[in-house]
C-alpha cells in the first residue's frame, strides 16, 4: 500500500513537449512510472519520448486511460491546465509549476470545490511512491521502498529527511510535497491523513516552515486521531517578519505563524519536534525501534 | 510588490475609491505650489504633509505632519525630504525621503464628527478566499486592537464565483456604526475597493484609516497596497511603479540574476537550494553561533554562473565573515556544482573569508574531492553536524 501513486498510476504530462515536462517526463519514465503520454493543445497526434502527444486531457483519458496529471505549464496558463485536468475527471492532480498568481489559485480552489479531484500543489516538487510511482521532479535514486511516510512545503528539505531515511534502513512509503505557496490543493493535514490511513505507512514526517496555520491545524488533527509517531521540523526560525522567503507562502504575518509557535503547538499535541534537520531520521530509527 | 502610498491611491481613485486630493513633491517650492492648488481646488486651509516611503508607522517617527499655513507646508516639507526617517517598521538607520505627498486636510469641521475607521483587504489562507477585516477602531495598530477589543474586529469573507455582494457592503457599514449619506457612501466605498483589489491583483490593501469625514463623505486616508508579484506579467503599469530605491540594493542586484535574496543583518553569507533547506540553512548558522547574513536561494539548477553571481553579492556585505553553502544535489549532480564553485573563485580572485561547502545528495563523495583537491581555502563537508561543527570554529 501506498497513497496517492502507485504502480497502477497512469501519468498524463500537461506541457509534455516544452523544456521541463521532457526533461522531467524522460526522468520519470526511466525511474518506471507509466508516463502514457502527454498534452500540448496544438500538437495532437504527434509522439514524443515514444508516447503519443494529445490536444486535451479529455482525449488522454479516452484514449489511455490516465488517472493521474503531472502539470508542467507556464505560470500564465497553469491554472486553466488544473481545471481541465479536474474536468476530464483525473483523480491526482500534481501541479509543478511556480509563480501562479494568487487570484488564479482561488479560482481553482472554488472550481475543485465538490470534485472527486485532489491537486497537489502547485510549486511543489510532486509524489514519489518508491519502487512504483514518481510524479515529481524529485531524484529519484534516493529514495527506499520501506516504513516512513513524508509531507513537506518544501523539496530540498523533503530530499534531505528521505536521504536521512534511506540511509537509516528505514525507507519510504510515500513522499508527498504539498508546496511553498498560500493557496495549495492538498494541507499539511489532509496529507497526514492520507498517511495514518495507510496501513503501511509506520512513522510520518512532517516538515513544515513559516507562514499560515497548516502545521498547526495538523497538529490538532493528529492530538486527536494520529496512531503512528510524527516527527516534526520547522525551517524559518530565524526568517524576519514580512519578508517572503522564496515560496510565496512562507511570510509571517503575525505571532502565530512563526516557526517557534509552530513548534510550540506541534509539541504540546505529541509531534516530535526536531530542532536541527540533521536529527530527523535519528528520531525516527529511535522512535520505530 | 509594495507601492507607496500616493501610487496606490492612484491605483484606488482609477477604480473609484475617494482619496483625498493630492498631488507628489520632489521640493519644499514644488510642495508649497501645490498646495495653492489644492486650496484653489479644494478650499482647504490646512494641508497633510507625508513622507513617501516603503513602511508604515511614518507619523511616529515625524514622517505625517498637518500643516496650518502654507509657510509651513514648505517647512515641513523641507523637514521630510531627505530626512532619514525611522519608523517601527524600519531599521534602526531608517529610510531616506525623496518625496512628499501634499494633500487637502480631510478633517475639516461640518455638521458631523469625523471618525476614523480600519480596514483590509487580504487572502484568508485557510479557505483560499479573499477577505474584509474592518474595525470601528481606526488610525491605530491593528493588532493592538485585535488584543485589546476583539470584538471590535469584523471579517467578511468574499466568496470568488460572486464578488463582494450588497447586503455585506451594507453590513459592514452598520457594522461600523454609520447611517444616512455616510452609510449609503460607505457602501459605495467597499464595493469599489474590492474591484480595485480584484482587478490590480492585490495581495493587500489595509486603509488605516478610513475618514469619515464632517460632511459625511468617506476618504481613504491612508493606503498600503501590496501587489501579488506572480501576477506582474499582466499588470506592465503597476511593475512600472516599482521603486527600486525603496529596495536594499543587494536585492535588487540579485534580482537581476533571477537570484531569491534577502538581506538580513548577521555575519554568516549562506547560498542554498531550495527555499526550505535555504530557511533551515539560516536556522543552522544560527544554531551553531553565527547570525544569517541573508537568505538566498539559487535556485534548483545551481548552475556556475548563477554560483558565481551569489558569490559576488554576499561578498559585498562587509558584515560577512563566512560563506556557508548547502546545496542537496537531486538531479543536478554536486561534483557539477563543486566544480562551479571551484571556478567561481578561481574568477573572483581573492576570496579573504573561509567557505564552508557543504554538498550532499547525487555525487556528493565526488564533489567533495573536488574541493579538498583544488587547493582552495574551502571546507567542506557531506554531514549536517559538520558542516554546523565548521561553521562554529571558523567564527571563532
Amino acid at each position: 500500500m501506498s497513497v496517492l501513486v502507485d504502480k497502477n498510476s497512469k501519468v498524463v504530462v500537461q506541457g509534455f513537449t516544452g523544456n521541463e515536462g521532457t526533461f522531467h517526463a524522460s526522468q520519470m519514465i526511466e525511474y518506471g512510472t507509466d508516463v502514457i503520454g502527454g498534452v500540448t493543445p496544438g500538437k495532437g497526434g504527434q509522439m514524443h519520448l515514444s508516447r503519443p502527444v494529445f490536444n486535451t486531457v479529455q482525449d488522454a483519458v479516452n484514449d489511455a486511460g490516465a488517472n493521474v496529471s503531472i502539470i508542467f505549464v507556464p505560470p500564465a496558463f497553469a491554472a486553466d491546465a488544473i481545471m481541465e485536468a479536474a474536468e476530464a475527471g483525473i483523480k491526482v492532480i500534481v501541479c509543478i509549476t511556480e509563480g501562479i498568481p494568487t487570484k488564479d489559485m482561488i479560482k481553482v480552489k472554488e472550481y475543485l470545490r465538490g470534485k472527486d479531484t485532489r491537486l497537489i500543489g502547485p510549486n511543489c516538487p510532486g509524489v514519489i511512491t518508491p519502487g512504483e510511482a514518481k510524479v515529481g521532479i524529485m531524484p529519484g535514486f534516493i529514495h527506499k521502498p520501506g516504513r516512513v511516510g513524508l509531507v513537506s512545503r518544501s523539496g530540498t528539505l523533503t530530499y534531505e529527511a528521505v536521504d536521512q531515511l534511506t540511509k537509516a534502513g528505514l525507507g519510504e512509503t510515500t513522499a508527498i510535497g504539498i508546496g511553498g505557496d498560500p493557496i495549495i490543493g492538498t494541507t499539511t493535514k489532509d496529507a497526514i491523513e492520507l498517511l495514518m490511513g495507510d496501513p503501511k505507512t509506520e512513522g510520518i514526517v512532517m516538515i513544515g516552515e513559516i507562514g499560515g496555520t497548516m502545521e498547526a491545524d495538523a497538529a490538532r488533527w493528529i492530538k486527536k486521531h494520529g496512531t503512528k509517531p510524527v516527527v516534526g521540523f520547522i525551517a524559518g526560525a530565524t526568517a524576519p517578519k514580512g519578508r517572503t522567503m522564496g515560496h510565496a507562502g512562507a511570510i509571517i504575518g503575525g505571532k502565530d505563524d512563526t516557526a517557534e509557535a509552530k513548534k510550540q503547538i506541534m509539541r504540546e499535541c505529541g509531534i516530535h519536534v526536531v530542532d536541527s534537520l540533521g536529527d530527523i531520521g535519528k528520531k525516527m530509527t529511535e522512535l520505530l525501534k | 510588490m509594495n507601492l507607496h502610498e500616493h501610487q496606490g491611491k492612484l491605483i484606488l481613485k482609477k477604480y473609484g475609491v475617494t482619496v483625498p486630493d493630492g498631488s507628489i513633491a520632489e521640493s519644499p517650492e514644488k510642495a508649497m505650489e501645490f498646495a495653492k492648488v489644492l486650496q484653489e481646488r479644494t478650499g482647504t486651509d490646512k494641508w497633510a504633509v507625508k513622507a513617501q516611503i516603503h513602511a508604515g508607522g511614518r507619523g511616529k517617527g515625524g514622517g505625517v505632519k498637518i500643516a496650518k499655513s502654507l509657510d509651513e507646508v514648505s517647512k515641513f516639507a523641507d523637514q521630510m525630504i531627505g530626512m532619514m526617517l525611522i519608523t517601527p517598521q524600519t531599521s534602526a538607520k531608517g529610510k531616506l525621503v525623496r518625496k512628499v505627498l501634499i494633500e487637502q486636510n480631510i478633517y475639516y469641521p461640518g455638521k458631523s464628527d469625523v471618525r476614523e475607521f480600519y480596514m483590509s483587504f487580504l487572502l484568508n489562507r485557510k479557505t483560499g478566499r479573499n477577505m474584509i477585516i474592518y474595525s470601528p477602531r481606526g488610525g491605530m495598530d491593528i493588532e493592538k486592537v485585535a488584543e485589546e477589543t476583539p470584538d471590535q474586529i469584523f471579517t467578511e469573507e468574499i466568496d470568488p464565483k460572486f464578488g463582494l455582494l450588497d447586503f455585506q457592503a451594507r453590513k459592514i457599514s452598520f457594522n461600523l456604526g454609520l447611517s444616512g449619506e455616510a452609510y449609503k457612501r460607505m457602501v459605495v466605498f467597499v464595493k469599489a475597493l474590492e474591484i480595485a483589489y480584484n482587478e490590480s491583483d492585490a495581495s493587500l490593501f489595509e486603509i488605516n484609516p478610513v475618514i469619515k469625514a464632517a460632511d459625511d463623505k468617506i476618504y481613504a486616508a491612508d493606503c498600503k497596497v501590496t501587489i501579488d508579484n506572480n501576477a506582474l506579467f499582466r499588470h506592465p503599469d503597476i511593475l512600472e511603479l516599482r521603486d527600486l530605491a525603496e529596495e536594499d540594493p543587494m536585492e535588487v542586484e540579485a534580482s537581476r540574476y533571477d537570484l531569491n535574496f534577502v538581506k538580513l543583518d548577521g555575519n554568516v553569507g549562506c547560498m542554498v537550494n531550495g527555499a526550505g533547506l535555504a530557511m533551515a540553512t539560516m536556522d543552522m548558522i544560527k544554531m551553531s553561533g553565527g547570525e544569517p547574513a541573508n537568505f538566498l536561494d539559487v535556485g534548483g539548477s545551481a548552475n556556475p554562473k548563477r554560483v558565481e553571481e551569489a558569490f559576488r553579492i554576499i561578498l559585498k556585505d562587509p558584515n560577512v565573515k563566512a560563506i556557508f553553502v548547502n546545496i542537496f544535489g537531486g538531479i543536478v549532480r554536486c561534483d557539477r556544482v563543486a566544480q562551479g564553485i571551484v571556478d567561481a573563485y578561481n574568477n573572483i580572485g581573492v576570496i579573504n573569508i573561509p567557505i564552508i561547502v557543504r554538498l550532499q545528495g547525487t555525487n556528493a563523495e565526488e564533489g567533495k574531492e573536488l574541493i579538498d583537491n583544488s587547493g582552495l581555502k574551502v571546507h567542506s563537508a557531506i554531514a549536517l553536524e559538520d558542516a554546523a561543527r565548521l561553521v562554529n570554529e571558523v567564527l571563532k
